[in-house]
C-alpha cells in the first residue's frame, strides 16, 4: 500500500486517480499513523493556504430525493468542468454491524469519467453522524477535487455533525410529505445555508412549501437561500442550485469555517477514543473547545487531536 | 338436464407458449411449428435489449441479443417474425412493457402493410410498468411518463383497436419476486387502479365501462394449488367490487375478471429437473379446475428451464401437457365445481381479507405508483422468509432440500446438456444487420417522424399516433426509445434493499459467519466489504438482493449496486468502493460474454479482488468461467446462502492473507 505521505503529494499534486487508496486509508483503523502523516501532507502548512474543494454538505429525511439530485448536481459540475467527490454516508446499521449502502446504485456517472468520485461508507452506529473516517476523508480529498459533497440522510440535530465539516450545507426537504412541518419544528433550521425544495413538479404543493420556508427563513434571519428544483424530467433549478452554492462559498471566511471543522473534527476524534470520561480529564467539553481556540489555526485534526490529548495528563 | 353437467362440452382457453430467440426469421419459423402442434394464440418473447430500448449495436446489449427472446429492432424485423401468419386472424401476447407502444406500433404498422386494418387486430401487450419496478426491471423511463405511455395506450386502443388488450396487470412477477398469495392479490389490485385513475384523465367518462372491460391480467401459479384456485376466485371477486364501486361500471360483461397465465418458474429447481413436470401439471390445475376463475389463456414453463433456455421439444411437452388437460380429461364437462365448497369459500375469505388490508396499507401510501418503495420492501422480505423457510426444512422441495438422492437424469444426458444455446454469432450478425436498416432507408422520413415524436412527448397530446407514423417511417426502437429517454429522463427504480429488515430468526445460523467477519475485518483493518449487482440488462434481482441483504445481515458493508450494469460500470463502483469481492448476479444466460467482460475491465483498472458468479449457469459454462478468473460459481441448487456467505469470507480472507478460523 503506498503511504500516507506519498497519498497527500499526490493529492496535492491534483492526482484524482489515488482518490480510492485515500479511502482505504483513512477507513482502515490498524493505519492510524499513516493516516496522520497523510493529514499532515494536506494540512494548510503543507498547501500553503486552505485546500481549494469547496466542501458541499448535502443532508435529508429518507426519500427526499437526494441522490436523483445528487446526479443532477455531479452531471451540472462536471459540465462546468470542476471535479467532484462524493462521499456518501449511509445510516442503516444493523447489531450484526454489517450496512446495506443502496445508494449509489441511484446515482448515475459515467465509469470511464474519473474525474467523479463516489464512495459510500457506513456510519458504523452513529446514527445520523460522521464515521471519523469520512470528516478525514473529506479534509485529504479537498487538495485535489473541486467539489467533495458529504450526503447524509437527515433524521434532525444529529445533522449538525455535517455543519461541522461542510463550507456550504444545502438541507434538502420534500413538500407535502410532512417534512416541511417537521423540518419547521426540528432544530435542524439551524443549520441550512440553502434551503431545496425537490420535485419542483409537484407544483402548487411544492410552491407553498418553498413559501412557508421562506418565510420561516426570513424570521431566523437572511443567511438562507431557498431555491426550488426538479431532478426528474423536465430537471429544473439545478444551475440555480449551482449558483446558490457558489455564492454562499465566495461570502464565506473560509480559513475560520475551515479552522472550526478541523477543531470540531479533532474534538470528534477524541470523543471517539475516550469517551464522555475523557472529555471530562479535559475539565469539560467547553474547556477543551476553549483550549483547542488558543492553537494554531493551520493545525490538521491528528495534531489537534494529539494536542488534546497531551492535555488529558 | 343435470345441474353437474353443462348442456355443452366448453371451449378450451387459448393455448400459447412463450417463445422467441435468436432472429426475427428462426423465431418465425418456431411461431409456425408451434401453430402445427396445435397451439391456438403467439406468446412473444422479446430479448432484452428490445424490452429496454436499446438497438442491438448499443453497449448495453452485449451478449443479450437474442438470448431471452427475439430482438425487434425495426418494421423490418416484425415483417419476417410475422411473415406467413395472418394477423387478422392471430390472437398475439406480447411480453412487451416499457417499450409497448412501439412495439403495438410496429404491429399496427405490419398489419396495415399487410392489408389487415389496426380495427381487426387482436392480442395483448403487457405493459403493467409498476411490475417492472417491483420485480423485473425492464423499465425505461421514470413512473410519471411510464404511466402516461399507458394511459395513451389504453385510450388509443380502446377507439382504434377495439379488440385489444392494452394491459396485463402482471402479479406473476410478484409471485416470481417472492409475493404471499395475499400480496400478489393486493399488489395486483393496487396496480390495476394506479391504471385505470391513469386512464380516467385520458378518456371520456361514458368510455371507463370498455376501458374497464379491457383490462386484463396475467397471474402465476405456485404449487400449493388449492389456495392458488381460491386466490383467482378472491380477485374475480375484488375486481367486480372495484369495477362497480370506484368506477361506476355496471355492464357485467365488462365486470369479468379476465385472466392468462404462466405457471410458476420460481419454484422449478436445477436438480431432478424431471420433478418439475409433476409440479406445472398441478400448477396448470389451479388455474383450470374451477370454471368461475379459470384462465382465458395458458402457457406453460418448460421442465427445465432452471437450467437454462429451453427447446423446441422441452416447450412441445408443455404444449402437450396443456392439450392432455383439455382434450383427454373431463375438466371441461362440469360447472363451477367449487361451488358451495366450504373449503373454498373459507379460503376465499380469509385472502380477501388479507388483500383488502394489505390494499389500504398500499391506499395510505398514496396508490401503487407512490408506494413501489414499500412494496419493493415487503417483497423482498417475503422472498427472504420463504428462502429462510426452504434452508431450513419447513418448506418441502423434493430434489432440493429433501429425498435428494437421485439416479442420473437421462434428459441432461444428451451432448446439448439438454438446453437451447444461441449461436453466439447471432449478436454480430443482428449488429450488421441494424447498421445495414439504418443505411438503406429514408433518413430524412425517419428524422422527420422522430422530430415529430419528440413534440408529441413534451406535450399533452396521445403518443400512439407518432409512435405508428415513426415505426412506418422505419425508426429502430432504440431511436424510439431514446427520444422519448431524452424527453423524460432516465431512471434507476429503488431497490428494496435498504428497507429490508434484518431476519432475527436466521441469527444463530449467522453467529458464526458474523464472528468470522469481524475478526477478518479487524484483520483487513476495515468491515469486509462486497459489492453486489448485476451486469448486462436481465432485471430480475431477487437473487442478487437476497444475497446483499444476508452479507449485511452476516456483517458485512455491502455496496448494493443494482441492475443493467455495464462492465466498465461495475468495475469503478468496484475500484471506487474499495471492496474485498465482487458478486455478480445473471439469470438471462449472457454470462459467458458478460462475466469475463467484468473481469478484463477490472484488470484494467487494476482492481485485483475475486469475483463470485451466482444465476442460472450450466453446467458446461462453469470450468469455463473459473478459467476466465471467476473464483465462485453458484447455481439454483446452491440454496443454502449462508453457506455462501461463509465461503465469500474464506475466499477475501485467503487472498488477503488472513489466517482462516480454525
Amino acid at each position: 500500500m503506498t503511504s500516507g505521505a506519498e497519498l497527500g503529494e499526490r493529492l496535492r499534486a491534483g492526482d484524482l486517480s489515488v482518490a480510492p487508496a485515500v479511502l482505504n486509508l483513512v477507513e482502515n483503523r490498524r493505519k492510524r499513523d499513516e493516516v496522520a502523516a497523510l493529514l499532515s501532507a494536506v494540512a494548510p502548512a503543507a498547501l500553503g493556504g486552505e485546500a481549494r474543494a469547496h466542501i458541499v454538505g448535502v443532508t435529508g429525511p429518507p426519500g427526499a430525493g437526494k441522490s436523483t439530485l445528487l446526479s443532477e448536481l455531479v452531471r451540472a459540475w462536471r459540465e462546468g468542468g470542476r471535479s467532484v467527490a462524493v462521499l456518501a454516508v449511509d445510516p442503516s446499521s444493523r447489531r450484526s454491524g454489517g450496512a446495506l449502502l443502496g445508494d449509489r446504485a441511484r446515482i448515475s456517472f459515467d465509469p470511464n469519467d474519473e474525474a467523479v468520485f463516489i464512495r459510500s461508507t457506513a456510519a458504523g452506529g452513529r446514527l445520523g453522524g460522521l464515521a471519523p473516517a469520512t470528516r478525514a476523508a473529506a479534509h485529504a480529498l479537498a487538495a485535489a477535487f473541486d467539489i467533495v459533497v458529504i450526503e447524509t440522510v437527515g433524521v434532525g440535530q444529529s445533522e449538525t455533525e455535517v455543519a461541522e465539516v461542510a463550507d456550504t450545507v444545502a438541507v434538502i426537504v420534500q413538500p407535502g410529505s410532512g417534512d416541511v412541518l417537521q423540518f419547521l419544528k426540528s432544530g435542524i433550521m439551524e443549520i441550512p445555508d440553502v434551503l431545496v425544495v425537490t420535485k419542483a413538479d409537484l407544483g402548487e404543493i411544492a410552491l407553498r412549501a418553498r413559501r412557508d420556508l421562506s418565510a420561516a427563513m426570513r424570521s431566523l434571519g437572511e443567511r438562507t437561500k431557498v431555491v426550488a428544483v426538479s431532478s426528474i424530467a423536465p430537471v429544473s433549478g439545478i444551475d440555480e442550485l449551482v449558483a446558490a452554492l457558489d455564492e454562499h462559498r465566495s461570502g464565506l471566511d473560509l480559513a475560520a469555517r475551515r479552522t472550526a471543522a478541523r477543531r470540531a473534527s479533532a474534538l470528534a476524534d477524541f470523543a471517539a477514543e475516550h469517551g464522555e470520561r475523557g472529555i471530562r480529564a479535559l475539565g469539560g467539553r467547553r474547556a477543551a473547545v476553549d483550549f483547542l481556540a488558543t492553537q494554531d489555526p493551520g493545525l490538521d485534526v491528528p495534531t489537534l487531536a494529539a494536542a488534546l490529548e497531551g492535555q488529558r495528563g | 338436464m343435470s345441474e353437474h353437467r353443462l348442456p355443452e362440452r366448453d371451449r378450451p382457453w387459448m393455448m400459447r407458449t412463450y417463445a422467441g430467440h435468436s432472429t426475427a426469421k428462426a423465431s418465425n419459423e418456431l411461431y409456425r411449428s408451434n401453430l402445427a402442434k396445435g397451439q391456438t394464440g403467439l406468446s412473444v418473447a422479446f430479448d432484452l435489449p428490445t424490452q429496454t430500448g436499446y438497438d442491438p449495436d448499443h453497449e448495453l446489449a452485449r451478449g443479450e441479443v437474442g438470448k431471452v427472446g427475439v430482438p425487434v429492432a425495426h418494421k423490418g424485423d416484425m415483417h419476417a417474425l410475422m411473415d406467413g401468419i395472418p394477423l387478422d386472424e392471430m390472437n398475439t401476447s406480447m411480453t412487451i412493457n416499457a417499450t409497448a407502444a412501439w412495439l403495438l406500433a410496429l404491429y399496427i404498422g405490419t398489419a396495415e402493410e399487410n392489408g389487415v386494418e389496426e380495427s381487426k387486430l387482436q392480442g395483448t401487450t403487457q405493459n403493467d410498468i409498476i411490475k417492472e419496478f417491483l420485480a423485473r426491471g425492464t423499465y425505461a423511463f421514470p413512473p410519471g411518463p411510464s404511466m402516461r405511455l399507458i394511459a395513451d395506450m389504453v385510450a388509443y386502443t380502446v377507439e382504434r383497436v377495439p379488440k385489444w388488450n392494452p394491459i396485463n396487470i402482471c402479479s406473476y412477477h410478484l409471485q416470481e419476486a417472492g409475493a404471499t398469495p395475499v400480496q400478489e392479490i393486493a399488489f395486483a389490485m393496487a396496480n390495476a387502479m394506479a391504471v385505470l385513475d391513469a386512464v380516467r384523465e385520458r378518456v371520456d367518462q361514458d368510455l371507463m365501462g370498455k376501458v374497464f372491460g379491457r383490462i386484463s391480467f396475467f397471474v402465476n401459479a405456485g404449487v400449493r394449488f388449492v389456495e392458488e384456485h381460491a386466490k383467482l376466485r378472491a380477485m374475480s371477486v375484488l375486481w367486480e367490487e372495484l369495477g362497480r364501486e370506484r368506477y361506476g361500471v355496471e355492464d357485467p360483461k365488462h365486470l369479468r375478471f379476465r385472466y392468462g397465465v404462466q405457471v410458476n418458474s420460481l419454484g422449478l429447481t436445477e436438480s431432478q429437473p424431471e420433478n418439475n413436470v409433476q409440479r406445472i401439471v398441478l400448477e396448470a390445475l389451479a388455474v383450470s379446475m374451477g370454471r368461475n376463475a379459470r384462465a382465458r389463456a395458458i402457457q406453460l414453463p418448460a421442465w427445465n428451464e432452471a437450467l437454462g433456455l429451453p427447446r423446441p421439444w422441452d416447450q412441445q411437452w408443455s404444449l402437450r401437457i396443456q392439450q392432455v388437460l383439455a382434450y383427454e380429461t373431463d375438466l371441461l364437462e362440469y360447472p363451477d365445481i367449487f361451488e358451495g365448497s366450504k373449503v373454498m369459500d373459507g379460503l376465499v375469505a380469509e385472502l380477501l381479507e388479507g388483500a383488502r388490508a394489505e390494499m389500504a396499507v398500499v391506499a395510505e401510501h398514496g396508490g401503487a405508483v407512490k408506494a413501489v418503495d414499500y412494496m419493493k420492501a415487503a417483497l423482498v422480505d417475503s422472498h427472504r422468509e420463504r428462502l429462510r423457510r426452504i434452508e431450513h426444512g419447513e418448506q418441502i422441495v423434493v430434489g432440493l432440500n429433501k429425498y435428494t438422492d437421485s439416479e442420473p437424469s437421462p434428459l441432461l444426458q444428451g451432448a446439448d446438456g439438454g438446453i437451447l444455446t444461441v449461436d453466439p454469432e447471432v449478436e454480430a450478425q443482428q449488429r450488421e444487420a441494424v447498421e445495414q436498416w439504418r443505411a438503406s432507408r429514408d433518413q430524412a422520413a425517419v428524422d422527420t417522424a422522430l422530430e415529430e415524436l419528440a413534440r408529441v412527448a413534451q406535450s399533452d397530446e396521445n403518443i400512439m399516433p407518432a409512435t405508428i407514423a415513426a415505426a412506418k417511417a422505419g425508426a429502430t426502437t432504440g431511436e424510439w426509445a431514446q427520444t422519448l429517454r431524452d424527453a423524460f429522463g432516465e431512471f434507476r427504480a429503488p431497490t428494496g434493499v435498504g428497507e429490508a429488515a434484518a431476519d432475527p430468526s436466521s441469527d444463530d445460523e449467522l453467529a458464526p459467519v458474523r464472528d468470522e467477519v469481524e475478526r477478518v475485518s479487524e484483520q483487513l483493518g476495515r468491515t469486509l466489504k462486497i459489492l453486489v449487482g448485476k451486469p448486462g440488462l436481465d432485471g430480475h434481482s431477487n437473487g442478487a438482493e437476497q444475497i446483499a441483504v444476508r452479507a449485511r445481515d452476516a456483517g458485512m458493508d455491502v455496496v448494493y449496486d443494482g441492475i443493467r450494469l455495464t462492465p466498465a460500470q461495475i468495475a469503478a463502483s468496484a475500484l471506487q468502493e474499495g471492496v474485498h469481492v465482487v458478486g455478480l448476479s445473471i439469470l438471462s444466460g449472457s454470462h459467458r460474454e458478460l462475466i469475463p467482460g467484468v473481469i478484463e475491465a477490472l484488470k484494467e483498472r487494476g482492481v485485483d479482488v475475486p469475483v463470485v458468479v451466482g444465476g442460472i449457469i450450466p453446467e458446461a459454462d462453469v470450468e469455463p468461467l473459473k478459467a476466465a478468473g471467476v473464483a465462485a460459481v453458484y447455481t439454483p441448487k446452491d440454496f443454502d446462502i449462508t453457506k455462501i456467505m461463509r465461503d465469500v469470507v474464506t475466499l477475501v480472507a485467503e487472498r488477503n492473507g488472513v489466517a482462516t478460523a480454525a
